[in-house]
């Protein structure tokens, strides 16, 4: 085995071990399976009681808003997990092995990403029930959905990162509830952004969420031509600018998290 | 015989404390070494130093030929850690973990799973080894923690405070089970606070203290090294133990140690029998009723109050005040 295989055979055994440890944690499934069908029947027969887009059903409209919101809150599993096994003896069992130490959050970040797909799987189903229809080719469906994952396992270094920072699960839940809420909400996730006062119009139009959430929408064909797009730079190319914010999570946040990492196990 | 283990003047600082003074001692093959301290010692430093997981500020370590700061990765593949904590994940079956630890280890999807099996059965934990470890006691929770260092064989071992936290039943079984492993020709390198595990397991034992070793030797040697006999006795009243801590500082030849909480004092002496018959003539003229009087070798415990100046393992702070 060399430098370039090892980190790859090695992250597989712990990817291996965290999806037996989630199929064994009611806790994590839960998360994982459970928020998404609540999150959709709540958004969807709550709020799309009220809010109306124009030229098109609210659902449609809400869906893959709820998918970025899903991926953005199921990446977090991966920063919580390290701040839980940070407590224990684990990652000195890990670092006393002749592994690759990479390994650890190349397991853990593609476990979080197997999970990821599960709950976005649950979550689509759950869309097709309450009426959320792909217009466009399978094709362009199946890059939408490799978008929401590829956002997916970049997000998930990013709260490594945070978590490794912080250390403890209590703070990092903290920090990453009063981070993500603005997130989800100062978007056009679940709302027609350009009817927001100018200060939250202009932030959600730059919120990587709406990003995000424009270029499902574009992916799977929830669009409407009666509703108004903004000529915000990021929301007019959604789509490249989605892979850009992907690229730049990747190439700041895996050396940074490799870095802490180190750093975090051997104090 | 060539030594599995070295280390050269290892210094390790955490800002202002400092963990490791200048720490140096070899291990040779086979033999067993415990580091003896208290808690803040610099046991558990040294061993993450050793196992490569924490590297040093200062000096130079090697394990089974290998550089902690070099050649690490060859290093770990020689080596098995059992640190303080059990370090087996709680939602994995025994199996499972030590499954993992054979496949980081690079051994192979079948020899890892034959490997596993193998060790379930040596300690005694074939019954449980299909069930997740959050329902395993904490002397099984130790039994597999210990079973994971062993999955690669390796020729040195690392076994940080092994028994911290065990009953008395749990730790006689962890004993004979760590012996069995020695007896088969591995190295290991204990910490603990006991002297009882470190007079059960060590061929050698190094006191450390501060970060520094104050004492080396067997346990019969570090004994010898005290001295003399120990008068222990039990008074009836506090105001007798004062008493008696005053008639007898006359045969002391170190420090008397009293425990008002159990009226006991603790006298070394030279000539013991003699001084004996002497100190209990005298206290009873004096009037001090013995309630239990004897005569004994000193222990480990007896050897680290004098080359420390402080208690190993109490955890009673007037206890400790009491012998000052």
């Amino acid at each position: 085995m060399n430098a370039l295989t090892m980190p790859i055979v090695d992250g597989w055994t712990i990817a291996k071990r965290n999806t037996l440890k989630i199929r064994r944690s009611p806790d994590l499934l839960g998360a994982a399976v459970m928020f998404p069908i609540v999150f959709v029947l709540m958004f969807a027969y709550v709020f799309g009681s009220v809010i109306h887009v124009p030229g098109m059903s609210y659902r449609e409209f809400l869906l893959p808003g709820i998918f970025v919101q899903a991926v953005l809150i199921s990446a977090q599993t991966t920063g919580y997990t390290l701040t839980l096994d940070l407590q224990k003896g684990i990652f000195d069992r890990f670092r006393s092995l002749p592994m690759a130490p990479s390994a650890v959050l190349i397991g853990q970040t593609v476990s979080d990403l197997l999970m990821n797909l599960a709950s976005l799987i649950v979550m689509a189903v759950m869309g097709l029930i309450v009426g959320w229809r792909v217009h466009t080719s399978p094709f362009e469906a199946v890059l939408g959905f490799g978008l929401l994952l590829l956002f997916a396992y970049a997000f998930s270094w990013v709260t490594a990162t945070v978590a490794l920072a912080l250390r403890t699960p209590e703070s990092f839940n903290n920090i990453a509830t009063m981070v993500s809420f603005p997130l989800m909400f100062i978007s056009n996730a679940y709302l027609d952004s350009s009817k927001l006062p100018t200060v939250l119009r202009v932030v959600a139009e730059w919120n990587p969420v709406s990003t995000f959430t424009k270029a499902a929408r574009e992916l799977f064909g929830n669009t409407s031509a009666a509703l108004k797009t903004s000529d915000a730079w990021p929301l007019q190319h959604a789509i490249p600018v989605s892979l850009l914010w992907i690229a730049v999570m990747l190439i700041v946040f895996v050396p940074l998290a490799t870095r802490l990492y180190k750093k975090a196990v051997s104090a | 015989m060539s030594d599995a283990i070295t280390a050269e003047g290892l210094v390790k600082r955490y800002g202002e404390v400092t963990a490791l003074d200048g720490l140096s001692f070899s291990v040779p093959e086979g033999t067993v070494l415990a580091l003896l301290g208290p808690n803040g010692a610099g046991k558990t430093t040294t061993v993450r130093v050793l196992t490569t997981l924490l590297p040093p500020d200062g000096g130079r370590a090697t394990v089974a030929g290998f550089d902690v700061a070099g050649q690490a990765r060859r290093l770990r593949a020689r080596i098995g850690l059992s640190g303080q904590y059990a370090a087996v994940d709680e939602h994995l079956t025994g199996a499972e973990n030590l499954e993992m630890v054979g496949r980081l280890y690079h051994l192979g999807a079948k020899r890892s799973k034959a490997r596993a099996r193998e060790l379930l059965e040596r300690f005694d934990l074939t019954d449980a080894a299909d069930r997740p470890v959050k329902g395993y006691s904490g002397g099984m929770r130790r039994r597999i923690d210990l079973a994971g260092a062993l999955v690669a064989d390796p020729p040195v071992l690392f076994l940080d405070e092994p028994s911290t936290g065990l009953d008395p039943r749990a730790r006689a079984a962890l004993w004979d089970t760590i012996s069995e492993i020695v007896a088969a020709g591995s190295t290991l390198l204990l910490t603990t606070q006991y002297m009882e595990e470190a007079d059960h397991l060590a061929d050698q034992i190094m006191v450390v203290d501060h970060g520094r070793a104050i004492a080396r030797g067997t346990a019969d040697e570090l004994k010898d090294q005290v001295g003399g006999n120990r008068i222990e006795l039990t008074v009836t009243s506090a105001a007798e133990l004062e008493t008696a801590r005053q008639m007898l500082a006359w045969f002391a030849v170190g420090t008397i140690r009293t425990v008002p909480e159990s009226l006991q004092i603790t006298v070394p002496v030279t000539d013991g029998p003699e001084a004996l018959r002497q100190a209990l003539g005298q206290l009873a003229e004096a009037g001090v009723r013995v309630r239990d009087a004897g005569l004994r070798r000193p222990t480990l415990d007896d050897v680290y109050l004098t080359l420390t100046g402080h208690q190993a393992s109490g955890s009673d702070p007037q206890a400790q005040e009491a012998t000052r």
